[in-house]
């Protein structure tokens, strides 16, 4: 199978979630993924869309969301991209559930849940650009990958 | 446009909030104003009804976890019942199942309040 691409690109409110998460569940499930991994793709691809949203543009409802999917033999990939704050990826801190409830703190568990969800996550900037990489490999279903 | 509703019931002195539809970073603060207005009304034994809930993320969890220690410093809880497995199993990919009580049914969270209210350490 060649590489196939495509796209939506969406306004920085959260209000087009749900159309973020119609898009990705389609194209999921067209490409064959179980209905667990089709969940999992959808949450891993919200979250990443709910910081940008929340965090990179700090809720300036303006700034475009970017959403690329990619179709390749044995992998699919989500890049999300916008043009708003750097992350320090590298440096994120899983949240503790314990500690973030007595603080009574609800956020924070984004990139862990993208985390936990795929087989790779990765960011980079580029530019003016964030980038993140969500990807799931075609043979996802088999490896001991966390159930949604 | 909202694809996510909170209907208010009341069983005895539990306050039952039914979720309906998707509960993300759009819908989360309809799900807290939801809270806040059981705790204004002095309602601190809730039940967070899931059958027709679809969907959460992280946004609809934090909920949750920014209320639950005022709800139960004033002497309640806030016990999730009847989720679907798709949404029951986000609650425990954060861990969710160690610090709240999720139940299969609205019945069991109504005994487990009745059974703290009467039972030898039930005085909150």
């Amino acid at each position: 199978m060649g590489r196939k691409s495509s796209r939506l690109t969406i306004p920085s409110t959260t209000l087009k979630l749900s159309a973020v998460r119609e898009f990705v569940e389609k194209h999921a499930r067209d490409y064959g993924f179980s209905a667990d991994v089709v969940d999992q793709m959808a949450l891993a691809v919200d979250e990443a869309c709910t910081n940008v949203i929340r965090h990179a543009y700090r809720g300036r409802k303006s700034g475009p969301v970017d959403i690329r999917i990619v179709e390749d033999a044995d992998r699919f990939t989500v890049t999300i991209r916008d043009q708003g704050e750097s992350f320090d990826f590298d440096h994120y801190k899983r949240p503790n559930l314990a500690e973030a409830i007595r603080a009574r703190r609800g956020g924070g568990f984004g990139v862990d849940i993208m985390r936990r969800l795929m087989d790779l996550v990765e960011y980079e900037r580029r530019g003016r650009f964030n980038e993140v990489h969500l990807t799931k490999f075609r043979n996802s279903d088999s490896k001991n990958s966390v159930k949604l | 446009m909202s694809n996510f509703s909170v209907t208010f019931r009341q069983s005895g002195s539990v306050q039952i909030l039914d979720l309906e539809g998707d509960l993300d970073a759009h819908t989360a603060p309809d799900f807290e104003a939801a809270i806040k207005k059981c705790l204004d009304g002095d309602q601190h034994r809730i039940i967070v009804q899931g059958t027709r809930l679809e969907y959460i993320s992280s946004a609809g969890l934090g909920v949750f976890m920014a209320f639950i220690e005022e709800v139960r410093d004033r002497g309640g809880d806030i016990k999730i019942t009847a989720l679907q497995p798709r949404v029951y199993n986000v609650f425990d990919l954060l861990g969710f199942p160690v610090l709240f009580d999720i139940m299969d049914t609205e019945h069991e969270a109504i005994s487990k309040f009745d059974e703290a209210k009467v039972g030898p350490s039930g005085n909150g």
